[in-house]
C-alpha cells in the first residue's frame, strides 16, 4: 500500500505529524509511516508509533550522528521508495527546510515548504503558506509522482497517544555522505526563549521611545505571566535579541492572547501573531492596521496604559 | 577561486498593496532580493579576504521584468561580472524548475567554487533552491549560514539552529546559504553604479542552456493567493486609561484569559 511518511528530528513535531497524517491518510486511502534517524530512533520509534505510525523505519547507523542534511535525504529518498510513498510530510523548521529541498530533488518532488495549514480536498492534499512577505496566504497543490510538505510545528493539533506501537522496520539503507561535517555543537548564551510554545504573548514595537523603558513592558509581562516578543525594529536597533522576534523573520506563533503594544500592524509582523485565539492592542494611532486584526482595541497613550494595567493586574 | 551568488529581482514587499484580499502587483518596483544582499556582501568579503577571486551574479526571469535593473544591483555592489538566463517560459516556474536551470547555468559558467544563495527569496521564501540545486550538482551544502571563513580547500560555517550554535565544515565546491545575521550588505557608490553599466554581462535563454520550455514546466499548482480573512470582534475599549484598562481585564476573565 502507498503510503504518507513522515519525519522530523524534533519528536514533538514528528509525532504531531504522525498524529495528523493518519487523519490524512485515512481520507486518502493510504498508509501511514515513520521514520526515526538517529541515536535515539528506537525510543522515538515507539512515540511515533503510539501517536498513529503504523510502520516506523528505524535506523541508528552513526552516519546520522550530528544529522548531516545529505545524509538524512539519502535515507529518507530510500525509505520512501520502500514504503511507496507517494507524500512526504517534514517539519519546517530550519533542518526540516534544507531537507525539504534536498529530499524533494532526490526525488524528483515538488515540494511545499513553511506549510500553515493543510487539508485533503478532492482526494489530495493542499498545502497553505504564506506568500509576499505574509500579505497573502497561497494554497498549492503538487502533480508530482511523490510530493513533499514541510509543515510548520503546531500547526496540527494532537490527541492523546493510542496503546499499540507501530511495527518497526529497519531499512537496508546505502549512505553516500558529500562531506559536510558538524565540528562544534554549542548551546546558545542566555536564556532560552521559546516564543513559539509561548500561551501569552506580549509585543513590543515602535511605540516604545528608548530601550531604557522596556522594564516597563518587563514588568507587565511578568504580571500576565506572559513571554516578551517584539518587532524587527526593535531587534534593528538592538535593543532586543534576535531570539524575541515575532513574525516573517522570527517566531510564528500561537499563542491563547496576545497584546500589541506599540505595533503598527505592518503583515512583516502580524504574519507571526494571526494565529492567535485572543488578539488585544495598545496603539496611540486610531487607524493603526493592527485594530482591525483585534479582538480588543485601546486607542492611547503606551506609557499610561502600560503602568495602569500592570498595576491592576498586580492588585488582582 | 570563483564564487557564483544565484539572485532573484522580488517584488518591493513594502509596495504591495491588498485589494479585495488580492495582492496588486502593478507598478511593484523590482529589486535584488534582501537576503541575496547578504550573500553578495559574503562573496565580497571573501574576495577582499582571500584575493584572486571572481564573483559572478546569477539570476533567471522571463524575458519582460527589468531584470538587467535587478542584475545591476549586484555589479554596483562590487560583482565581477553577471550572468542572465532569460526566457518566456520563464514566467511560471517552481523552485524544482529554478533550480534545474541555476545548475544548467553554474556548469555552463564553468561551475565554481563556491555558491552563495541568500536563505530565501523575499516573497516566496521557500528556502529550497539553493539545496535543490546543491542536489543536482552533487555538492555538500550548509545552510542558514550567520559565519563563513574559508581556507585550506575547506568552508566553514557558523549557524543557528535552535537553542545551539553549530559550525559546519564542507570541502571545496560547496553550496551555502546566507541569513540577515551574517553582514551588512554595502550601498553601492555612485562611482561603483556608474561602473555597473559597463561590467560584462552575458544573456542566455533556455536554448543557450541546451534546455526547452517543459524542462521547467511546474509541477505546483497554486488554487489561490489571498489575504486572510481574520475573524475578529474589533470591540474598542473607551474611556480614560482606568476604564480601558478596567474593561480590558474584564475582557480577559470573560474570554477564560484570566480567572474571576
Amino acid at each position: 500500500m502507498a503510503d504518507i511518511l513522515v519525519y522530523s528530528d524534533v519528536l514533538s513535531n514528528a509525532k504531531e505529524l504522525a498524529w495528523k497524517g493518519k487523519e490524512f491518510a485515512g481520507a486518502l486511502g493510504l498508509g501511514i509511516s515513520a521514520a526515526a534517524l538517529g541515536a535515539d530512533a528506537a525510543a522515538e520509534a515507539a512515540e511515533l508509533g503510539a501517536y498513529g505510525a503504523d510502520k516506523v523505519y528505524v535506523s541508528t547507523d552513526a552516519a546520522f550522528d550530528g544529522l548531516p542534511t545529505d545524509v538524512v535525504a539519502d535515507a529518507l529518498a530510500q525509505i520512501a521508495k520502500e514504503a511507496g510513498a507517494t507524500y512526504v510530510l517534514l517539519g519546517s523548521t530550519r533542518r526540516g527546510k534544507e531537507l525539504a529541498g534536498r529530499l524533494a530533488q532526490k526525488l524528483g518532488a515538488g515540494a511545499v515548504t513553511d506549510v500553515s495549514a493543510m487539508a485533503v480536498e478532492n482526494g489530495e492534499l493542499v498545502g497553505a503558506h504564506f506568500s509576499f512577505g505574509g500579505a497573502t496566504v497561497a494554497r498549492e497543490t503538487l502533480g508530482s509522482p511523490v510530493k513533499v510538505f514541510a509543515v510548520m510545528p503546531k500547526a496540527f493539533e494532537m490527541g492523546d497517544a493510542v496503546a499499540g506501537a507501530g511495527q518497526v522496520v529497519t531499512p537496508a539503507l546505502t549512505l553516500k555522505p558529500l562531506g559536510a561535517k558538524l565540528v562544534d555543537k554549542r548551546k546558545k548564551e542566555g536564556a532560552a526563549v521559546n516564543l513559539d510554545a509561548a500561551e501569552r504573548l506580549v509585543c513590543i514595537g515602535r511605540g516604545l521611545n528608548k530601550k531604557e523603558d522596556l522594564p516597563m513592558v518587563e514588568e507587565l509581562c511578568a504580571a500576565l505571566a506572559a513571554e516578551m516578543g517584539c518587532t524587527k525594529s526593535l531587534c534593528d536597533f538592538e535593543w532586543l535579541p534576535e531570539n524575541r522576534l515575532v513574525g516573517l523573520s522570527g517566531a510564528k506563533t500561537k499563542p491563547a492572547f496576545y497584546l500589541s503594544v506599540g505595533i503598527s500592524g505592518q503583515v512583516q509582523h502580524t504574519v507571526g501573531i494571526s494565529s492567535s485565539k485572543l488578539i488585544a492592542t495598545i496603539n496611540k494611532d486610531e487607524k493603526a492596521p493592527i485594530f482591525d486584526m483585534a479582538d480588543y482595541g485601546m486607542v492611547g497613550d503606551l506609557y499610561a496604559i502600560v503602568p495602569a494595567l500592570t498595576a491592576a493586574l498586580k492588585n488582582r | 577561486m570563483n564564487i557564483i551568488v544565484p539572485v532573484k529581482p522580488n517584488p518591493d514587499l513594502q509596495m504591495v498593496r491588498i485589494k479585495n484580499r488580492e495582492p496588486v502587483l502593478e507598478a511593484v518596483p523590482y529589486k535584488l532580493g534582501d537576503l541575496d544582499k547578504n550573500a553578495m556582501e559574503a562573496a565580497l568579503q571573501l574576495q577582499a579576504a582571500l584575493g584572486d577571486t571572481k564573483v559572478i551574479a546569477l539570476t533567471i526571469a522571463e524575458a519582460n521584468r527589468k531584470i538587467k535593473d535587478t542584475m545591476k544591483e549586484a555589479l554596483a555592489m562590487g560583482a565581477d561580472e553577471a550572468y542572465i538566463v532569460s526566457d518566456p517560459a520563464l514566467v511560471t516556474t517552481d523552485q524544482a524548475a529554478k533550480a534545474a536551470v541555476l545548475a544548467k547555468a553554474i556548469d555552463q559558467i564553468g561551475g565554481a567554487d563556491l555558491i552563495l544563495f541568500g536563505e530565501g527569496s523575499t516573497d516566496g521564501y521557500s528556502g529550497q533552491v539553493g539545496p535543490r540545486v546543491a542536489e543536482i550538482l552533487g555538492l555538500p551544502e550548509i545552510g542558514y549560514a550567520k559565519k563563513l571563513t574559508v581556507s585550506g580547500g575547506a568552508v566553514q560555517a557558523e549557524r543557528s539552529m535552535g537553542d545551539f550554535i553549530e559550525v559546519l565544515e564542507a570541502p571545496l565546491p560547496a553550496v551555502i546559504t546566507c541569513t540577515s545575521e551574517m553582514n551588512e550588505p554595502r550601498i553601492p557608490t555612485l562611482m561603483n553604479i556608474m561602473k555597473a553599466g559597463k561590467k560584462p554581462t552575458t544573456e542566455w535563454t533556455l536554448a543557450d542552456l541546451g534546455l526547452d520550455a517543459a524542462a521547467v514546466a511546474p509541477q505546483n499548482t497554486i488554487l489561490s493567493n489571498l489575504a486572510e480573512e481574520q475573524d475578529r470582534k474589533k470591540i474598542m475599549l473607551e474611556g480614560d486609561v482606568a476604564a480601558q484598562v478596567e474593561a480590558l481585564i474584564n475582557a480577559l476573565i470573560k474570554e477564560g484569559v484570566l480567572e474571576a
